[in-house]
């Protein structure tokens, strides 16, 4: 008998495949929230190997804000449609009614595109199960979160009183009304994120790779100017090579300055880069722990 | 400081080559011991520090924040890199389980990071059931500790097969290897008493980095290896479980056509190859494997930790939560287990009350009885118990309301592991390991009878049920109850009246008011009635019966139907107000212990058959209206 040992990255792949094998027999509607980002990419790659040769039996599910970059909804539309799975879009009627922006109305977008929507789009569908791509490296609040992570009706997430998760045993059981939220990359760092991408040759948004984009500076943000919605009250964009380590909406989403144009470059720099994955956000430097405040109000 | 990560220049010339030797990395889980005062976070912070996981940001966050909050003075204070939320920062201690990622050259490690103190003992559960090794600090000044024993215990408990024994702040006794050896000896003798045969023992400072990542000169008498060291060489459970048997645990049935059926599952233990000889428990039927399918092609073997798919030869029947194994090593079936039970929830066990038993993907509902002892997690000593409270081990018999096929824990996680799950909250109450399965129920075998219960039923003329009053005492269950019977017998039906205080004097004299009797009462009074709905009567039963999981378990005993719960609801105000046998007045004098509503709790029925609201209905009306509700 000859001992096979498996890496790290078939071990992370078969604990992803485990979860969503278990929450297609344990929940009556999953879906799985698709933000078109790496983390995304890797996510319905997974299911697509999970349910191998059938299809995976849910919809993805993109909570829009109108503001995403323009590559990410081209890249949306063709990998459901590769995977031959639906796509359900949602945007939150209230928040588009209003006009609200990245520009005029601060974490008022957030909360309403975001953390609202996605109460919506959920209810509005009934879906009582929902993969989502957060990992446990990504920040200290979510080093805690479990990876079947309990929500009341109301959607709130309550830290002090998360089930238990033993060996490869998970909990789904819940009442009406109750939700879940899966987390099947929990274990995985940006590193397997990106050495699984060029392992498994998955299709990114192009935006990750460096190229000359037009860009200016906000509040210490390197943001590109997407499209004409971006103010500029005169100010010239100026072409530079730049990429993303992380995507959202492009006037929240910090780029940072790259020659990186393939995935080893990537991988590279970000291995030698002093830089943690969410500095990029401005959603997260409000205040220590402000994570751990939108995660119970909600906010996925 | 020696850098863990000696390849920067390796990312920096050729960053191709550096993937392919990173894409052989291997994966280690484990586990840190120890409370804050042992440095553990420190030594956490400080791993994740020496393998380049923190990055400048985070550094800058961490050099504010020990400022602001930190212990060590001037230093950095790595502790504060790994305490997560909010509320335990402000606290200064962990309070729950995080998981925390490095690599090396090697490896990658995922550290369950858990508090130390008793009553996060379910905390230390949790994590040690995926861990691989544990790493149990001592503070060399204190040397082994009461806290140490416990947390080797639980290792040892949940089937960790390394352990080692860090023995920290050597720096603050000098480096003296006298401390170092006095207190290995001491562990060991403890070790040996709880069966534990083999251990590591490391001399470090977190703080200082001594023999975390290289061996440290200031130890020149140890020539063991560096903590990281010993992590990147220790064998891994994925490698040591493919020497057992083969398992798997049939997860989904992957059925996309006709053509294709395949069973989908990762693999408990063993290897499975194309070709071998295969047996599906609890059916016990055989076939051979005819492919293994992936995504990535059709491998001619699958290992231990793999997530597969297996195509038998032959068209058998397997559903979720059936188990294959090799043909010549299948696993026992049973509905009866001894095992031990970690308790996790605030609210006590019940013996007897009904819970969900989930081990692996199976789910099945099941009872445990009273715990034949409790073990003190500090001494190891037995101790009486009546329940188990919040973070309580003990040893029980647990019964499944079916056979289910399992191995004990101690060779299989998978297999032998269970959680208990509450029917009406759907929390995880606690965690099972089983040791072996009890043979009584297999010796008593169902005796078939040529007179079944649809014939007592049709030679009754009428359809055989229980009528389940529940409701305060005094709120007039026995009244109605009466009534009922009484016009029943009226029309020629066949009944019988089980009462909550006649079935006190002998049936369950031996039964007192606390919450385990109370089950037991019901559980009693529900298998009675079971027989005479089986004998073709209508069952009419006034109990208080205060929980909905006894109400649910009698009405899972019974077909589907044939339980009919009418709720006689009373205010409490009204019932103390008429207060007919004078209890609620012993009750509140204090003369009365555990009486419903007053100091012991009445859960409301969420959907009853029938509500029968005695403010506003006489007996008379209420009889009348069951009856011609609920009687066809």
């Amino acid at each position: 008998m000859s001992i096979i040992t498996l890496t790290h990255l078939q071990r992370l792949e078969a604990e992803a495949i485990h979860i969503m094998r278990e929450v297609v027999c344990e929940a009556e509607k999953p879906v799985m929230l698709y933000s078109v980002g790496k983390d995304s990419a890797v996510m319905l790659h997974l299911a697509k190997k999970a349910f191998f040769p059938a299809p995976p039996s849910f919809p993805l599910l993109h909570v829009d804000t109108t503001w995403k970059f323009r590559d990410m909804y081209a890249l949306r539309d063709r990998a459901a449609r590769k995977a031959g799975m639906q796509l359900i879009v949602h945007q939150n009627p209230e928040a588009l009614r209003q006009g609200i922006n990245p520009f005029d109305h601060g974490s008022l977008h957030t909360d309403m595109w975001k953390t609202e929507g996605l109460k919506q789009a959920l209810d509005l569908h009934g879906f009582d199960a929902a993969f989502g791509g957060a990992r446990r490296d990504e920040e200290k609040s979510r080093a805690k979160e479990r990876i079947f992570s309990f929500r009341t009706a109301s959607h709130r997430w309550d830290p002090k009183n998360q089930r238990p998760e033993l060996w490869r045993s998970y909990n789904a059981r819940k009442n009406r009304g109750e939700s879940m939220r899966v987390f099947p990359l929990s274990n995985w760092t940006e590193l397997d994120i990106w050495q699984y991408i060029h392992l498994e040759q998955i299709e990114i948004v192009p935006l990750y790779y460096a190229a000359e984009r037009p860009t200016v500076m906000r509040d210490g943000l390197l943001l590109m100017v997407d499209d004409d919605r971006f103010p500029l009250n005169g100010e010239k964009p100026v072409m530079r090579s730049v990429r993303f380590r992380t995507l959202g909406c492009y006037p929240l989403t910090g780029a940072v300055e790259s020659r990186a144009q393939t995935l080893p470059e990537i991988i590279q720099e970000m291995l030698l880069t002093t830089t943690s994955e969410r500095q990029g956000r401005a959603i997260d430097h409000d205040q220590a722990a402000s994570m751990e405040k939108k995660k119970q109000e909600g906010y996925f | 400081m020696t850098e863990v990560y000696r390849t920067d220049a390796l990312i920096a010339e050729d960053i191709d080559a550096y993937l392919d030797a990173h894409q052989h990395k291997t994966m280690l889980r484990f586990i840190t011991c120890g409370s804050v005062d042992d440095g553990k976070s420190t030594l956490i912070g400080r791993l994740l520090y020496d393998s380049r996981m923190i990055f400048e940001d985070q550094l800058a966050t961490l050099e504010a924040d020990s400022r602001r909050l930190g212990t060590q003075g001037e230093a950095m204070d790595f502790a504060l890199l790994v305490d997560g939320l909010a509320a335990e920062r402000e606290q200064g201690i962990t309070i729950d389980v995080a998981y925390r990622f490095f690599a090396t050259e090697k490896r990658k490690f995922i550290v369950a990071d858990t508090p130390g103190h008793e009553q996060y003992t379910r905390n230390m559960v949790t994590g040690a059931s995926t861990a691989d090794l544990a790493v149990i600090l001592i503070d060399a000044r204190k040397g082994v500790l009461t806290q140490t024993r416990r947390h080797s215990y639980l290792a040892h408990l949940l089937g960790i097969r390394h352990l080692v024994l860090a023995v920290n702040k050597m720096d603050l006794v000098g480096y003296d290897r006298a401390v170092f050896d006095r207190i290995v000896a001491d562990y060991r003798a403890f070790a040996d008493s709880i069966g534990i045969t083999d251990f590591t023992a490391i001399p470090i400072s977190g703080l200082a980095g001594d023999n975390i990542t290289s061996r440290s000169t200031a130890t020149p008498w140890y020539a063991g290896p560096a903590l990281l060291e010993h992590l990147e060489e220790v064998e891994l459970d994925q490698t040591a479980d493919q020497r057992s048997p083969f398992r798997m645990q049939v997860q989904w049935v992957n059925r996309p056509d006709l053509d294709f059926r395949g069973f989908a599952g990762t693999i408990a233990s063993g290897q499975v190859r194309k070709g071998d000889g295969i047996r599906v428990l609890p059916s016990g039927k055989t076939s051979a494997i005819a492919r293994i399918v992936t995504a990535d092609g059709e491998p001619e073997a699958a290992v231990a930790g793999a997530a597969v798919t297996l195509c038998f030869t032959d068209e058998i029947d397997c559903s979720r939560g059936q188990i294959v194994t090799a043909a010549q090593s299948p696993v026992e079936t049973a509905d009866q287990f001894e095992a031990t039970l970690i308790w996790m929830d605030e609210d006590a066990m019940v013996p007897g009350r009904a819970y969900w038993l989930k081990i692996g993907p199976l789910t099945v509902s099941a009872s445990v009885a009273a715990p034949k002892y409790q073990v003190n997690v500090n001494t190891m000593e037995h101790l009486a118990a009546k329940t188990l409270d919040l973070n309580a081990i003990g040893v029980v018999n647990v019964t499944t309301d079916r056979d289910i096929p399992f191995a004990p824990y101690a060779e299989c996680r998978d297999l032998g592991g269970f959680i208990l799950i509450d029917k009406r909250t759907n929390r995880t109450l606690g965690a099972g390991l089983i040791h072996f399965a009890l043979r009584r129920s297999q010796n008593i075998h169902w005796q078939a009878t040529d007179i079944g219960r649809e014939h007592h039923a049709a030679m009754k003329n009428q359809t055989p049920m229980v009528l389940w009053m529940t409701g305060l005492s005094g709120s007039g269950k026995s009244t109605i109850a009466n009534l009922v019977e009484k016009k029943l017998a009226r029309m020629n039906r066949h009944t019988f009246l089980l009462d909550g205080d006649n079935v006190r004097h002998g049936l369950n004299k031996d039964l007192g008011f606390t919450d385990a009797d109370r089950v037991e009462n019901i559980r009693r009074v529900g298998e009675v009635a079971k027989l005479m709905v089986d004998a073709g009567l209508i069952v009419i039963t006034a109990f208080i019966s205060p929980f909905r999981a006894e109400r649910e378990m009698v009405r899972n005993m019974m077909q589907p139907g044939e339980f009919v719960e009418i709720f006689i609801d009373t205010p409490l105000e009204e019932a103390e107000a008429r207060d007919v046998k004078g209890l609620y007045a012993k009750a509140r004098a204090g003369k009365l212990k555990n009486f419903t509503g007053i100091d012991s709790p009445y859960e409301v029925p969420e959907n009853p058959h029938l509500r029968i609201d005695t403010t506003s209905m006489s007996p008379e009306d209420a009889a009348d209206l069951i009856i011609s509700r609920l009687i066809p």
